[in-house]
């Protein structure tokens, strides 16, 4: 411990984290560096631009109680589940365990770490955050691997552990030309004790991947999360976010397109309300020519506080790169708020890159149309916002996953809009 | 049917006086034609009827069958008969055209005390009146009016006044973006829906339209309001001769 330290008083967030990292029982040798590493550089302030707009001290200081007791984390009971998608695969990220593994997938326990001395993002401190509180849980590691050419009909729902043990180290890799569909389900909630994941994904050349987030956690659950994105030569990498739960939720994707002719196309859609704060961060990084991107988010604020922040990197030589991306925020009560901020580095001068930002209200035009034909004002307000955030939805094309996340969307509509 | 006294109406925002003291009235089954030049009200008096909240009514009375329709809601008009088909129909990304059609018809049923309708008897009618007005079915599978041409989004509105039925129809420049074919069209879906419980208000700046929707009455619009009021030979003279001769005579 340096002295350092001690000129900044703890926190009771970072208390409270320290405490529940040293009650985690297993995996004492790997824990021990990251707990230090926070010990020593605690949790970011507001000065840490990666975490300016997500105040972690603060934000977590309300969450992470002192009264729920560590004992009562331990013996959080399974939840059942059915899964997201209907004949999906699930693997246990507590345990490593996959059940029903359709052919050329194979899960096994891992003893990597996250290595929090890897930052993707590059606003954070010379600690990734994330990944340090992940390591220092002692998060259970898993390694997926589907087999190049694999390219199996259902998709693999990958489950964290609850209580204490809701902290999971993923890496998935596919082999050339292999296909899937990974469902990462966040659900549930350990009161008083947050989760994280760390997941590194990587695709082999020509492989595509459609990788859906499903986090509906309890109100006053915290969770961060990150998606660590390798993609190689003429891969494609799908993603669609939902959130519609949580407390404090921080979910980061930051991409590293190594290979030419590789394609991203990131969609995601944040219901958010009063009580919550829901944080999407994402890094888009181009390093070779000829790559494309698309990112749309659309967040629907009914209270509470929504943050978006997404940057395009392009470096030099990284030519041809096509990339764009939209944040578009429906802001339906005074009470909520929602900061995005857009960023493009290019490095690169043959390139066609583009960010906006929106917020704002449902379309009085749009809404006399509506009513105008008989629509009383509460059906057609729920039938304009349905429809901003469909509009993400209908680009996935698979009909069963639209349905799934409309059913979901819907649910949360009737609930809160 | 529709009776206009010494309406009175400005724009909410900022108080502009549009509308200053308009008389009209239609009877049951009647067709009216307003026309009148640029800036004279017209398509204020459209939204006006059909409860846009842009203005604001400081003077006068709309009765509706005899019944004021000012406090009433768009919707709530929209339920009691009252339809406006738009100069410019909205495009909306996100809503399917057939869910808006199914639950306008629904929403204005129940309104009415009606059962709703089942989807197989829905579609039905929906195929009937798209057909007649040679609209496409793959149109109707598009979110609203997206991506339509301007004569596409014209008859699409005569759809939805053919499907939903309305007793007061109240048509903004209806054939303003329209080529002659398409005018065909729209003016037949028109008159397939006259009859003695409909009436019609016709906006328009052109005599040509009158040609097919053969008007009852020719009210002129000018400056917020009514200056004169005569048969269809009124919109023959105001072609013929345009309209700076009334409004000197009204002057």
């Amino acid at each position: 411990m340096s002295s350092v330290t001690e000129l900044r008083p703890r926190t009771p967030a970072e208390t409270r984290l320290l405490q529940l990292a040293e009650a985690q029982g297993e995996n004492e040798n790997v824990r021990r560096p990251a707990i230090e590493a926070l010990r020593r550089e605690g949790l970011p302030t507001r000065r840490v631009e990666a975490w300016h707009y997500t105040d972690l001290r603060q934000l977590m200081g309300k969450r992470l109680g002192e009264e729920s007791a560590i004992e009562a984390l331990r013996e959080s009971g399974e939840t059942v589940l059915e899964p997201f998608l209907h004949g999906s695969s699930i693997v246990d990220l507590g345990t490593s365990e996959g059940s029903h593994l359709p052919k050329g997938v194979s899960v096994a326990k891992s003893d990597e770490r996250s290595d929090w001395k890897v930052t993707p993002n590059r606003l954070d401190r010379s600690i990734d955050t994330i990944r340090a509180l992940n390591s220092a849980f002692g998060a259970n590691s898993s390694a997926i691997t589907v087999e190049a050419g694999a390219a199996p009909d259902h998709a693999i729902e990958l489950r964290p552990g609850v209580g204490l043990s809701g902290h999971a180290h993923t890496r998935v890799s596919l082999g050339a030309k292999a296909k899937a569909t990974f469902v990462e389900r966040l659900d549930g909630n350990a009161q008083g004790a947050p989760s994280t994941g760390v997941t590194e994904l990587h695709l082999g050349e020509g492989s595509e991947v459609l990788w859906i987030v499903d986090q509906e956690k309890g109100l006053d659950a915290v969770h961060l999360g990150q998606l660590h994105v390798r993609l190689e030569a003429d891969s494609l990498f799908r993603l669609f976010v939902l959130n519609a739960g949580g407390g404090l939720v921080r979910y980061e994707v930051h991409t590293d397109v190594v290979g030419e002719g590789a394609d991203i196309q990131m969609r995601g859609v944040n219901l958010i309300r009063d009580g919550q704060h829901i944080d999407v961060t994402t890094t888009l990084n181009h390093t070779v020519p000829n790559t494309t991107a698309t990112e749309t988010f659309r967040n629907v604020v009914t209270g509470g506080h929504g943050v978006f922040q997404g940057i395009i990197k392009v470096a030099r030589g990284a030519q041809k790169t096509d990339a764009k991306l939209a944040c578009n925020s429906l802001l339906l009560s005074d009470e909520g708020d929602f900061s995005a901020k857009p960023e493009l580095e290019i490095f690169a001068d043959d390139v066609v890159c583009g960010h906006g930002a929106t917020a704002g209200e449902i379309d009085a035009d749009h809404l006399f149309y509506l009513m105008s034909r008989g629509i009383p004002a509460d059906k057609a307000r729920a039938l304009l916002i349905k429809a901003f955030v469909t509009e993400v939805v209908e680009e996935l094309e698979d009909e069963a996953l639209q349905y799934v996340l409309e059913a979901r969307i819907d649910d949360w509509l009737s609930a809160n809009g | 049917m529709l009776e206009i006294k010494n309406l009175h109406a400005r724009v909410a925002e900022e108080g502009t006086e549009i509308l200053r003291g308009v008389d009209l009235t239609v009877k049951d089954g009647e067709i009216a034609a307003i026309m009148g030049p640029n800036g004279s009200g017209k398509s204020t008096l459209s939204y006006i009827l059909a409860g846009r909240e842009d203005y604001e009514v400081t003077e006068g009375d709309i009765l509706y069958n005899g019944e004021s329709i000012l406090e009433m809601d768009p919707a709530e008009r929209a339920a009691s008969g009252i339809f406006l088909a738009f100069q410019y129909p909205l495009e909306i990304p996100g809503v399917a055209t057939m869910t808006f059609l199914k639950t306008a018809l629904n929403a204005q049923r129940k309104a009415r005390g009606e059962d709703e309708l089942t989807t197989p008897e829905f579609m039905r009618r929906v195929k009937s009146s798209a057909a007649d007005l040679q609209i496409n079915p793959d149109m109707l599978k598009r979110p609203l009016n997206v991506g339509f041409s301007g004569g596409e989004k014209k008859r699409a509105e005569i759809l939805q006044m053919a499907l939903l039925e309305p007793k007061l129809c109240v048509m903004d420049e209806t054939d303003s973006g329209l080529d002659i074919d398409a005018l065909k069209i729209v003016a037949d879906g028109v008159n397939a829906l006259r009859s003695a419980e409909r009436s019609f208000l016709v906006i328009t700046h052109y005599q040509r339209l009158l040609d097919y929707i053969v008007p009852d009455t020719v009210h002129v619009l000018y400056k917020g309001r009514i200056i004169k009021t005569g048969d269809k030979d009124l919109a023959l003279k105001l072609e013929n001769e345009g309209y700076s001769q009334i409004i000197d005579e009204a002057a």
